[in-house]
């Protein structure tokens, strides 16, 4: 096992996909936390087909994808989050407005352009190849501002997450919170997207807290519980796609499914 | 000494004004049950204080209060079932009008988290999980909640709402020793309109959003039975 390891770990891009797999999945596990018991987590699978979209338009344009995909994708949750206030359009809709759009309009982009050589499986399904340095500094950056702020804030964000008329009874600004985990949410699809692909990233948000809640009950143990099952999953996944040959992203969700139902099994028979 | 004073205020969503043209007082030892039919504008008046909603005209001034600092409880339903939390962190959250940027709780708050759960008979259920709980125990956790935001002022939205009659009776006098021994001013919501449960010391009475009365309860139940018998001759 051991020297397994270490000849996995001879590899740069397997060195490079560690570093950022852990930070997106902790990052994506307490996002996850919050968006599960909002109610929300479908907004995570829509921005991951709008980012497939930014990264499209940016490849064809000759543009860094991930500094194109990042604002694109925040700019995106300020509208679903604006969409969802007007009665007319509920919180799912706007969701699915914006997936299909900007999954048609990446689509589209690549189709209709020459000359520019598209690998449109690495985004839906992710490659840990794709990793470069530059991804590498952007996600540990990027990562530890989130890490640092849910930390910070975690009592507000619990305040807000479970009772939002409270929170704003007592002063809590719970647009500009809800603003920055929009933002938070964004950053951590961008990042999570070239490792699992536009299809899978969103399990990343959603299984661990599912998971952690099937044996935890208070909120503090399913933060800490979703964080290590999702980095757990994450390097098992790694491993095991190292060694059957096995599409990395897919591994990973894998590896989620089968912690999700051990725990889903073990809570039934407790 | 006067806490809140809502002066002609007028609330709404959108083009509809719910409640119109409203001003009265809350004092501080006041205990007023505001009362009236589904839909009278007794939560929108509650949110309207609370600063949840915007006034359409009019205003609510705070004296020797301030606004971040009023105990709201809210109706138990509006919370997310099966929502991982224990007591004590929900307890705990009451705090955040007090913690700023400090990313933890004090020992202080933490203790009087504590008292504030056995003020409620409820200190056995720290640890325990909310969604566990029954109906009457989330209330009082709600409350606890509450206490923890304030000294001065609770809101009290449709307390007794789902609850049994003994859970309901025992909420009330919870509410009411807080009232009395502990001095904490109360705002309390009801669509309970039998008489015997009107338990504060005035009722402010809506009727399609308007003030229908407002005085000692003594006094509404008068009027009520004047009006009943006024009504039936």
């Amino acid at each position: 096992m051991l020297s397994l390891l270490t000849e996995m770990l001879s590899y740069t891009f397997i060195q490079r996909a560690l570093v950022v797999g852990i930070i997106v999945s902790i990052c994506a596990a307490l996002m996850g936390v919050i968006m599960v018991l909002r109610r929300s987590s479908m907004i995570g699978d829509g921005l991951s087909h709008v980012a497939f979209g930014a990264f499209a338009v940016a490849t064809v344009l000759g543009l860094t994808p991930i500094y194109f995909a990042i604002p694109v994708s925040i700019l995106t949750s300020f509208f679903i989050l604006r969409l969802s206030q007007n009665s007319k359009i509920h919180g799912d809709s706007a969701i699915a407005l914006f997936s299909a759009s900007a999954l048609a309009i990446g689509i589209m982009a690549i189709s209709v352009t020459k000359g520019v050589n598209v690998d449109i499986n690495a985004y839906l399904f992710g490659s840990i190849l794709s990793i470069n340095p530059r991804d590498l500094i952007i996600s540990v950056i990027l990562g530890l501002a989130v890490l640092a702020f849910f930390l910070i804030f975690y009592h507000h964000i619990f305040a807000i997450t479970f009772d939002e008329s409270f929170a704003k009874s007592i002063g809590l600004k719970v647009d500009l919170y809800r603003g920055i985990l929009a933002v938070m949410c964004s950053i951590i699809v961008v990042l999570g997207m070239k490792l699992l692909g536009s299809l899978l990233i969103s399990s990343l948000i959603i299984f661990p807290c599912l998971t952690s809640m099937q044996l935890f009950k208070n909120f503090r143990q399913v933060v800490i519980a979703s964080a290590t099952v999702s980095v757990l999953c994450f390097i098992l996944g790694l491993v095991a796609s190292y060694v059957f040959s096995t599409p990395t992203g897919a591994t990973i969700v894998i590896a989620n499914l089968g912690a999700f139902l051990a725990c889903w099994l073990l809570a039934k028979i407790k | 000494m006067s806490l809140i004073k809502v002066q002609k205020l007028s609330l709404g969503y959108g083009n509809h004004t719910v409640v119109k043209d409203l001003s009265f007082t809350v004092d501080s030892e006041d205990f007023i049950c505001i009362v009236g039919a589904n839909g009278s504008g007794k939560s929108t008046l509650a949110k309207g204080i609370l600063g949840l909603l915007k006034p359409q005209s009019g205003k609510v001034i705070f004296d020797n209060l301030k606004a971040t600092a009023i105990g709201y409880m809210p109706q138990e339903h509006k919370i997310i079932p099966n929502f991982p939390a224990s007591v004590l962190e929900i307890t705990l959250s009451g705090f955040l009008n007090q913690l700023h940027f400090r990313p933890y709780y004090t020992a202080k708050q933490k203790a009087r988290a504590k008292h504030n759960l056995a003020l409620l008979h409820i200190e056995d259920l720290a640890n325990e999980n909310f969604s566990d709980l029954s109906g009457g125990q989330r209330q009082k956790v709600l409350l606890a909640r509450a206490l923890c935001a304030t000294t001065k002022l609770l809101i009290l939205d449709e307390p007794s709402n789902n609850l049994d009659h003994q859970s309901k009776q025992e909420l009330y006098e919870l509410a009411l020793r807080l009232n009395r021994q502990h001095h904490i001013a109360v705002l309390m919501i009801t669509h309970d309109l039998d008489h015997h449960n009107l338990i504060g010391d005035k009722i402010l009475a809506l009727s399609n959003g308007q003030k229908y009365f407002f005085g000692p309860t003594a006094a509404y139940v008068k009027k009520i039975h004047s009006d009943t018998e006024h009504h039936h001759a």
